[in-house]
């Protein structure tokens, strides 16, 4: 894949390659983050340096369906070893599916001075660069974050009735059969957490994989990725976008898409998404 | 209540004793590193679908060859290299309950994902796994349920 710069991303500065990652491994001011979401691949073996955050035990309330509060989030970060004008980079398995998850949830706090390591896991293993199992401790730092601001990067079920009612675009990310509510509940397996199968009335079907490259998990170029979100559905990038999923993992990846590789002005992830609508009574779907 | 798998039951009580996440996860990661794809004898590539296990991100196939004597041999294909979780899982569920008599594997408790790997566990993530455990004891109850000897063997275990 070529060179970041080329690919005339609209926020280019948000990726940067392995190279760079390796370049910086020792750089006090950056903290390498692994983000994935098979939980047994940091123990693996994970970048040298690199910390882990997990979105089950370190993103989510406990208790509530919910994100984790501001005291939440410096415990976290002074744990991990990070001051706000620190550099994270985010990396994970999935092509980058939970890094640009952890990423999203970040921004929430206000951390702007993030990054996802362009290919994730995959480039960096496919390229033959070191892995450790030494789990890295860093001196807690002291974190003051903001609060966390939902308002304009989340979008929540109400919003999206409106968004609804207005006919605004959305962009279902999830698979073409899980889209079309053809994914059916079989006896003697585990349903997929919702009542009902389809999709939200009005919203457009772009698998998330569809942005990156299969065969190292780079992002595609911007012209590539303007052929899918653009010219094919028709998003334009002045549009006010909600991206869902199931609970919002795979959208947060083409949140990260439209906003920084194509530079929508207003995109919200939908984190409800299928497992609250497809469970809530008295929505509309489509099929 | 009938018996599930010795074996399983001796993992279960090794894992009940742990209680650091990292040490779970550094364990399973040795059961992911013995994990055994389905020899070439059994399946082939392109695996049909039909085999597809459902809900598991990872894509894993299943097969379970009947071995004569009321037990199975339970073989496994994970195509996601990077999918380390259903490895484990294949691993633990093949080193023990392949060759256990079928009405034992249908008492494997179905929230052995999470017994295993604990609850940090997403849901994509337990749904697959879980699917994996529903493939092993569904064809466990599939032959329990036109086989004679296994039913009574079944009702004098839970007797």
């Amino acid at each position: 894949m070529s060179d970041i710069r080329e690919r005339n991303y609209a926020h280019p500065e948000v990726l940067v390659s392995t190279e760079w990652v390796a370049q910086h491994l020792n750089d006090p001011n950056v903290r390498i983050i692994e983000s994935n979401e098979d939980p047994l691949l940091y123990p693996s073996g994970h970048i040298p340096g690199a910390v882990e955050v997990d979105w089950v035990r370190d993103l989510n309330d406990p208790l509530m369906r919910d994100y984790i509060n501001k005291e939440q989030f410096e415990e976290l970060m002074s744990r991990i070893g990070v001051t706000p004008e620190m550099t994270v980079v985010f990396y994970g398995d999935k092509n980058n599916w939970w890094a640009t998850y952890a990423f999203w949830v970040f921004q929430l706090f206000g951390h702007t001075n993030a990054k996802i390591m362009d290919g994730g896991r995959l480039k960096w293993i496919k390229e033959g660069r070191p892995l450790t199992k030494e789990v890295p401790q860093y001196p807690r730092t002291v974190y003051k974050a903001r609060e966390r601001d939902d308002s304009k990067i989340r979008a929540f079920r109400d919003q999206v009735l409106e968004h609804i009612r207005a006919r605004k675009p959305l962009v279902d990310v999830r698979s073409p059969e899980e889209y079309r509510g053809e994914r059916l509940h079989m006896p003697d397996y585990p349903n997929e957490g919702a009542l009902r199968g389809g999709h939200i009335p009005g919203a457009v079907n772009v698998p998330w994989s569809r942005a990156v490259n299969p065969e190292d998990g780079t992002f595609k170029s911007a012209e590539e990725l303007r052929k899918i979100y653009l010219e094919e559905v028709g998003l334009k990038p002045e549009d006010d976008v909600i991206v869902y999923c199931r609970i919002g993992e795979r959208s947060s990846h083409t949140w990260f898409v439209l906003k920084y590789l194509l530079g929508f002005e207003k995109v919200r992830n939908y984190d409800g998404s299928w497992t609250e609508w497809g469970n809530m009574v008295r929505v509309p779907i489509e099929r | 209540m009938g018996h599930m798998p010795e074996k399983l039951a001796a993992l279960l009580a090794e894992f009940e004793t742990i209680t650091d996440r990292y040490e779970r996860y550094e364990l399973l990661t040795e059961y992911a590193d013995t994990f055994q794809e389905v020899p070439e004898t059994v399946a082939r590539r392109p695996f049909p679908q039909d085999h597809l296990v459902p809900h598991c991100e990872s894509q894993v196939y299943f097969w379970a060859r009947e071995e004569g004597d009321h037990t199975f041999k339970f073989y496994f294909a994970v195509e996601n290299p990077q999918g380390l979780s259903a490895k484990a899982m294949a691993a633990i569920l093949d080193q023990t309950c392949s060759h256990v008599p079928a009405w034992q594997v249908l008492h494997i408790p179905d929230d052995l994902p999470l017994r295993l790997f604990g609850k940090d566990l997403s849901m994509g993530r337990t749904l697959g796994l879980t699917s994996l455990v529903a493939m092993v004891k569904a064809a466990a109850r599939r032959h329990v349920s036109r086989c004679p000897v296994c039913q009574a063997q079944d009702g004098q275990e839970s007797a």
